[in-house]
């Protein structure tokens, strides 16, 4: 198929996923699931090659990717940070929170840091509203996150020796 | 008969009725002859319930219900008019209307607009929401030569997505992102003209609003006519002539061809001629194409030959095919569609007749379509040396120039077709109803190969007529003359698909290997060309079987029924073509696909 960049092996990776759920077009959320986990992110081009496995319209590969935010077409950074923006977070202040991850990482919403370590994205209630506000980097969750923590968190992960960090 | 459905007592604003378990609230009030107003609704169309401008009270029930998606129930007692459905349905209206760039005056829509019908009937005098038109960014895509997408003017009821995806199975358009970010768009927001849309239009024929309208080209075509120094010619297509009457005081179903005729020549045409010359020519050169692949598969053998051969009249099903099914071209008749046939003879062989420089010639179609325009075009229909079809308006669009010309169409003198290209038979103009072109073609091939008419009552082919979505049909080929005898006991077989959710069931069929057909008819849209997305709307199941009952009474009416008799198909092999399919007929009326992408 021209016009798709992307390399064989990727290409089989996306063909096994879909093997896997018999290709078949209502597994289409899992199989993007999947294809995040392994990839990072669903871009133009795996979700064609996703449509094309499970023979189902393009445009609806995209409507259910742009549906769902935890689904992602940019590239994430090696540390995904989201930032809950659920009602009992929000009036806790994550928005001053997210201020603060967005001053100290110079970069907005939907997009990754220059070195691609950090991504930063908003996300809809983790569950942990006790914990309000809830901040996750990967897989780990911080609670009760003040502006102040900002720092400290990203400085966790940054040079490489966050012993903690969970690698995905 | 015993096996009757329930029926379920109720009451509508105080009157009570029966109606049948399952019957919505919508449809049982319609029955009681109250009407509900709908937005998302559509009769051709699953059952959204995404609009709530059909909301009624239920006696008991503290929130409104969509009349559109409630079952009726035993005593329910409904209310479509209380104070608390007018003022919620008045507030919904309002709330459309603040996310609505309702610059009616400016639309092309205006005047047949769903939801500016809403706001007149219900006087919607004030603003009592924030205008949000101005601070989204909308895209209008202005980009295909067929359809023009203004999502400023988009209500979101997703017609359009389930008209794609139901009737055509093509899913261009999907609804993405959601809440206030929810929009109806295509794969990564590109341009229609860069997806796999079919360009048929039907989404235009099932949008409410003007967020989904052709792209007209009436100006041109005043120009054009104000032009002296160009001669006009105008070409009709056969479901126009049941169609046009809608837009100009008629009912659906009633046919208005002399009407039309006379019509486009006050408008200023310099010569008015009919598409439905080309379909006899189509029969002519389709047919014999068959023919001749019946003969190189069953005697010659030839693999590089390909049966079932599809027709290639609909340009929505050529692009349809082009993009889905990209492995099956060689499977389509090369002839061009009538359209392009009459383009690239309207520049060469009347041009010639006429003694007319072909450049001064500007070739217009009214068509019941706007996937026409996107086939007329296409790089390839420059076969006159020009473009074939210079400019193509749908069935509304000849409505409004109609209108703004100022002719009182009902009381029309009826006039005749200007010769050379305008003399038809009944075989062509069923072109215009799905089946049509298969019974027109089984009329003549028959009889070339036997001697003898069609095995069917008054030369009427039943089995291929009908709405169903695919219907097949078979006629055994016995005592063929000489020529023919290889055909001696073959059955023909025959299948008919209309709307593109059907041609992908009979191309899946044939791709399995399981169909033995050896000639497929395919229309893009449903009930075939009468059913086209250029056509008047609303188009509905009944409306479209009223202008099928048209179509065929147009073809019972003629004095000629069968494509090989019309006089001017006789003159043109003789004065020009030579033969059905020779080389001059491969140059001018035939053509070739092009694969394309599928997203």
């Amino acid at each position: 198929m021209p016009g798709i960049k992307l390399s064989e092996k990727t290409i089989g990776i996306i063909q096994q996923i879909c093997s896997d759920f018999r290709n078949e077009g209502s597994e289409l959320i899992n199989v993007l699931h999947q294809t995040q986990g392994k990839l990072g992110y669903l871009p133009a081009e795996v979700q064609e090659v996703i449509a094309k496995e499970l023979n189902i319209s393009v445009a609806k590969v995209y409507g259910v990717v742009t549906f769902y935010s935890f689904f992602t077409m940019i590239p994430m950074g090696e540390h995904p940070i989201s930032i809950c923006m659920g009602t009992a977070c929000y009036v806790r202040g994550s928005e001053q929170v997210l201020a603060e991850f967005k001053r100290q990482l110079s970069i907005e919403v939907g997009q990754s840091t220059p070195d691609n370590k950090f991504s930063l994205n908003c996300l809809r209630c983790v569950g942990a509203c006790g914990l309000a506000p809830v901040v996750m980097v990967g897989d780990k969750v911080y609670g009760r996150v003040s502006p102040q923590m900002v720092k400290n968190i990203i400085a966790e992960y940054k040079e490489g020796c966050a012993a903690e960090a969970k690698s995905a | 008969m015993k096996k009757m459905a329930k029926k379920i007592k109720l009451s509508i604003n105080g009157i009570s009725l029966e109606v049948e378990q399952g019957t919505t609230i919508l449809e049982a009030a319609s029955h009681a002859g109250i009407i509900i107003p709908t937005l998302c609704y559509h009769k051709d169309l699953c059952i959204a319930g995404n609009c709530r401008v059909c909301v009624v009270e239920i006696a008991g029930q503290k929130r409104l219900s969509a009349a559109c998606a409630t079952p009726c129930e035993e005593e329910m007692e409904i209310l479509t008019n209380s104070m608390n459905v007018h003022n919620s349905r008045k507030q919904i209206i309002e709330l459309l209307l603040s996310e609505h760039n309702a610059d009616c005056t400016s639309c092309f829509k205006n005047g047949n607009c769903e939801l500016q019908k809403l706001a007149s009937d219900y006087k919607i005098l004030k603003q009592d929401f924030i205008r949000l038109v101005p601070f989204k960014n909308y895209t209008i895509d202005k980009y295909s030569p067929s359809i023009i997408k203004d999502d400023s003017k988009c209500i979101r009821c997703q017609r359009c997505v389930r008209t794609c995806a139901e009737l055509q199975g093509i899913n261009a358009l999907t609804v993405a992102y959601k809440g206030d970010q929810m929009k109806i768009t295509t794969f990564f927001e590109k341009p229609i003209n860069d997806v796999v849309c079919s360009t048929c239009g039907q989404c235009i024929n099932h949008c409410p609003t003007g967020a989904l309208v052709e792209k007209n080209y009436i100006e041109k075509v005043w120009d054009a006519i104000a032009d002296k120094s160009k001669h006009v010619v105008v070409q009709t297509a056969p479901a126009v002539r049941v169609g046009l009457g809608e837009e100009l005081g008629f009912g659906p179903g009633e046919r208005v061809t002399g009407k039309m005729v006379a019509a486009l020549k006050r408008l200023g045409f310099d010569a008015v001629m009919d598409t439905d010359f080309t379909a006899d020519l189509t029969i002519m050169e389709e047919g014999t194409e068959l023919l001749t692949r019946l003969k190189s598969v069953l005697v010659d053998h030839n693999p590089e030959v390909k049966l079932p051969m599809a027709t290639s009249c609909s340009p929505g099903w050529i692009k349809y095919i082009e993009h889905i099914f990209p492995d099956f071209l060689e499977h389509l008749s090369t002839c061009k569609s009538p359209q392009q046939m009459f383009g690239a003879l309207a520049k060469t062989y009347y041009a010639k007749a006429r003694n007319l420089a072909p450049e001064t010639i500007v070739s217009v179609s009214i068509m019941p379509c706007t996937a026409k325009k996107f086939e007329a075009a296409r790089p390839e229909m420059h076969d006159s040396g020009y473009r074939d079809v210079d400019y193509v308006l749908t069935t509304r669009e000849l409505a409004i120039m109609i209108k703004q010309a100022g002719i009182d169409f009902v009381n029309l003198e009826e006039s005749h077709f200007d010769r050379l290209m305008g003399e038809s038979t009944g075989a062509a103009v069923i072109f215009g109803a799905t089946g049509g072109v298969m019974e027109a073609a089984l009329r003549t091939v028959y009889e070339i190969v036997t001697g003898r008419e069609v095995p069917f009552e008054n030369l009427d082919i039943i089995p291929v007529r009908g709405m169903e979505g695919v219907r097949e049909a078979s006629i055994k080929i016995e005592n063929p003359l000489e020529e023919w005898a290889f055909l001696d006991g073959v059955e023909l077989k025959c299948a008919v698909a209309h709307g593109l959710v059907n041609a992908k069931k009979v191309m899946e069929s044939i791709r399995s290997g399981q169909s033995a057909y050896h000639f497929v008819e395919i229309m893009a849209c449903p009930g075939g060309c009468l059913g086209g997305g250029g056509q008047p709307i609303p188009t509905s199941p009944e409306i479209r079987r009223k202008r099928a009952e048209a179509i065929y009474a147009e073809d019972t009416g003629m004095p000629l029924r069968k494509s090989h008799q019309n006089p001017e198909i006789v003159k043109i092999y003789k004065d020009f073509l030579d033969h059905p399919n020779s080389e001059k007929s491969h140059h001018l009326l035939h053509t070739h696909y092009t694969a394309r992408e599928r997203f």
